[in-house]
């Protein structure tokens, strides 16, 4: 594993945010991160179902599109959201973990555009979309 | 003759009730520590500081995540507010939790102004059109100053089917 991905992984681990929600960064490389969060009866935004809140798929989604700009191979010091938009197309099944694939797809000096699709055991029917674009802050060597 | 205007304790405590209903229900909104200050039917959500919503800890600053969420909750939450007030005040509000069913989210978008400083933030929704099926809500989010907003959102709403609506 390259220096780049030890620093990023432990960035994303030393976020207290992600940690608190069990995020786990299981691939990042070449501007492209997957993260997972397990099920969590902390997480639920519709009693009734059991269906996990949007705004937890939101936190998810933004650690996941930050993790893949701090990968890619033009070496960012660091990125902070700009503007992120969440498509909801479908409720995550109650208490399956949801996973996250992010790919920075595009990078000029000053902006990352990064889109994001998120998944339960379904894989093949997204639970939710994402499309943002963040900031570059200063390169490393 | 005319009916005496109600106590204004008994109309205080029935728009409490219905409100701590509302945001009691859902764990995600526990979890985050977020509450609600009622003036009338004004709400404005409160986002209390937590190290356990940090993103950024060299900053450190409020998770982009977490902003998103507080704004999202914000947004369905005054969403489900609105749709039930007038069931509150004419006193056809239904005790099960029916009438508390929340809107789904279609789609939401925010605006990163500013970093999320490590402090108290707070979020008012205004709804710019609530119609039987969809409804579309702006969300600004502050922390010290009023006028300087730290992050914006708008979004879509897919309504829970009211009891005219059942067949």
């Amino acid at each position: 594993m390259s220096d780049k991905v030890n620093i990023a992984r432990q960035f994303m681990e030393a976020i207290p945010h992600s940690r608190d929600l069990g995020m786990v960064l299981t691939e990042i490389e070449n501007g492209v991160a997957t993260i997972r969060m397990p099920y969590d009866e902390r997480l639920i935004g519709d009693p009734e179902t059991g269906v996990v809140h949007g705004g937890a798929v939101s936190a998810l989604m933004d650690s996941c599109c930050g993790a893949a700009v701090m990968s890619h191979p033009s070496n960012p010091g660091a990125t902070a959201t700009i503007d992120l938009r969440i498509d909801y197309m479908r409720s995550a099944t109650p208490g399956q973990a949801l996973s996250t694939t992010a790919t920075c797809y595009h990078i000029t000096r000053n902006v990352a555009f990064v889109r994001a699709t998120a998944v339960d055991e379904d894989t093949d029917n997204p639970v939710a979309m994402a499309t943002g674009t963040f900031t570059i802050e200063g390169q490393r060597r | 003759m005319r009916k005496p205007p109600e106590p204004v304790q008994v109309i205080k405590q029935r728009r409490d009730e219905a409100l701590t209903k509302l945001v009691g229900r859902v764990p995600y909104i526990q979890y985050l520590g977020v509450t609600f200050d009622r003036r009338g039917d004004e709400l404005t959500a409160v986002l209390p500081y937590a190290d356990k919503l940090i993103g950024n800890p060299l900053l450190p600053a409020i998770h982009g995540g977490v902003t998103s969420a507080f704004l999202e909750i914000t947004s369905v939450i005054s969403l489900s507010w609105a749709t039930l007030w007038d069931d509150l005040e004419s006193g056809e509000l239904e005790s099960d939790s029916r009438a508390f069913r929340m809107p789904k989210t279609i789609d939401f978008t925010v605006d990163y102004l500013r970093s999320g400083l490590p402090r108290d933030a707070y979020a008012r929704a205004r709804i710019t059109r609530s119609g039987r099926r969809y409804a579309s809500v702006h969300v600004e989010g502050w922390q010290d100053n009023r006028e300087k907003l730290f992050a914006q959102a708008t979004g879509h709403f897919l309504m829970p089917q009211s009891r005219s609506d059942k067949s």
